[in-house]
């Protein structure tokens, strides 16, 4: 199998989002419109993706290119995790710094120790691997983040009156969100193998790639994203946090969510 | 040197939050080594006024002054040691009774942490319950002793006992009245004007963010 597919393999996959919306009628889940749209957005965008790196994976194309490409990423990524958690004044500074720092490490680590050659072909897919599952924790931190300060808007301002400073008020709770954030991607690094085959490796397997050398290639990339996931969770917990703080250690009032959307 | 003059002192104080006037104008002093107690409706302002003697809250216009110190210029956290507050509903943090004193005081001793329990009504047993399976009154007088363990100059309560029931309501005023005896001035915030009866030595009332003194 050399993982083609064609237009016929790819209209017979639809059947399975036919199914989908079915059971979305026969439930009255109300998930038909939604299931239709998602799948046009996805079909669009991976299509524009492919032709955009076309592209930049020329022969001839420059890596800056590629490097642009990344940019794009980050700046995506940044402008997303902000609208999923509008409440929270400044975050979109936050994020870009956050989303920057994940991929200069990473991409770093990757590069820098030639665990994989710093080519177009490797740098803008392993950036969006990165990045992407960073993205997902970063959201979870940041939602969090606003679940936690306004649920526990008392206990944090009784920490305050003790005199502790915003960091310290702060510390438990940045804490759960530090946990939730980190939670979804150490369970799936336990899991891998057993419960599911990964994206990168799956793909490799697919376009005929030995199996031991696609798991080494998907083993160091768990790793990475990882590595990732806690970088950026971490700089979007605390970063955050000290956003909703003034500078004389007061809470300051979260965002309406129509303000910041 | 002692201060002779007021507790706090007020002038001119304006505070607008998320465009709502929360106070105006307000001019007033609050006697020390006294319970003060302010009355008002909900909405009122009366929690605002309360949190801008801590600098939980700032206002946007006139001065607040502590003994007679602008609190713009003090160091906020040192304030807040001086001028402990208890809340609303009782904020009792994860862990046990004695770690909740710790989060106030990080090198209190198990014997200095017992004394606290004791002061205000706990046995010491309740040092090694978990914080949040006390009963609402047990936990408010918790976080009494667990403000006290920063050792205040002066107690601020902000409708501390608007959530408990009326022995433990009696219990609480009974320990502001003893707070005071000590030489502890308690600013006592209530919906309940009957609480000026049983506790101030002085009443003020806050009415749509303007204060008049009573008593």
């Amino acid at each position: 199998m050399n993982g083609d597919v064609n237009g016929f393999g790819l209209l017979a996959s639809l059947i399975l989002i036919g199914i989908a919306v079915g059971i979305s009628r026969w439930q009255r889940l109300g998930l038909e419109r939604s299931i239709l749209v998602a799948v046009a957005r996805a079909t669009g965008q991976l299509l524009l993706v492919g032709l955009g790196l076309g592209l930049v994976l020329a022969d001839d194309a420059p890596l800056l290119w590629s490097w642009l490409w990344v940019v794009g990423i980050i700046v995506f990524a940044a402008v997303t995790i902000q609208r999923r958690a509008p409440a929270i004044p400044g975050l979109l500074r936050v994020c870009l710094v956050a989303e920057t720092v994940t991929a200069v490490v990473s991409l770093g680590v990757i590069f820098g120790l030639s665990i994989f050659p710093l080519e177009a072909r490797t740098l803008v897919p392993v950036a969006g691997m990165i990045l992407g599952n960073a993205l997902s924790a970063a959201v979870l931190a940041a939602r969090r983040l606003v679940e936690e300060f306004t649920d526990k808007r008392d206990e944090l301002e009784a920490r305050l009156a003790l005199g502790s400073t915003s960091t310290d008020a702060a510390r438990p709770y940045v804490r759960v969100v530090l946990r939730t954030a980190m939670t979804p991607q150490v369970e799936s690094t336990k899991a891998v193998g057993l419960v599911f085959l990964p994206g990168a490796m799956t793909g490799l397997v697919l376009a005929g790639v030995d199996p031991l050398d696609a798991v080494l290639v998907q083993l160091a990339l768990m790793l990475l994203i990882l590595g990732g996931v806690a970088t950026v969770s971490t700089i979007i917990a605390l970063g955050a946090s000290r956003r909703l703080f003034t500078p004389d250690e007061r809470l300051v009032p979260l965002l309406r969510e129509a303000e910041g959307a | 040197m002692a201060h002779a003059g007021p507790l706090f002192t007020f002038e001119e104080v304006g505070l607008v939050t998320d465009g709502r006037t929360r106070l105006v104008d307000v001019d007033l002093s609050i006697a020390d080594r006294a319970v003060t107690v302010v009355v008002g409706a909900s909405g009122s302002g009366k929690s605002t006024l309360l949190r801008l003697l801590n600098r939980l809250e700032v206002p946007t216009s006139g001065t607040v002054s502590f003994r007679g110190q602008d609190l713009a210029g003090v160091d906020v956290r040192a304030h807040r040691r001086r001028v402990g507050m208890l809340f609303q509903r009782p904020t009792p943090f994860a862990g046990t009774v004695h770690q909740n004193l710790l989060v106030a005081r990080d090198d209190l001793s198990a014997t200095e942490a017992g004394a606290l329990l004791d002061r205000v009504g706990l046995d010491h047993h309740f040092l090694d319950r978990p914080a949040d399976r006390l009963s609402g009154g047990e936990a408010q007088r918790m976080c009494l002793a667990r403000t006290l363990a920063t050792e205040p100059e002066v107690l601020l309560a902000d409708e501390a006992t608007s959530s408990l029931d009326p022995d433990a309501t009696r219990r609480l005023e009974a320990l502001a009245i003893a707070l005071r005896d000590v030489g502890i001035p308690v600013v006592w915030v209530t919906q309940e004007p009957e609480q000026i009866d049983r506790i101030a030595d002085h009443a003020v009332r806050v009415t749509a963010g303007r204060v008049e003194v009573l008593s």
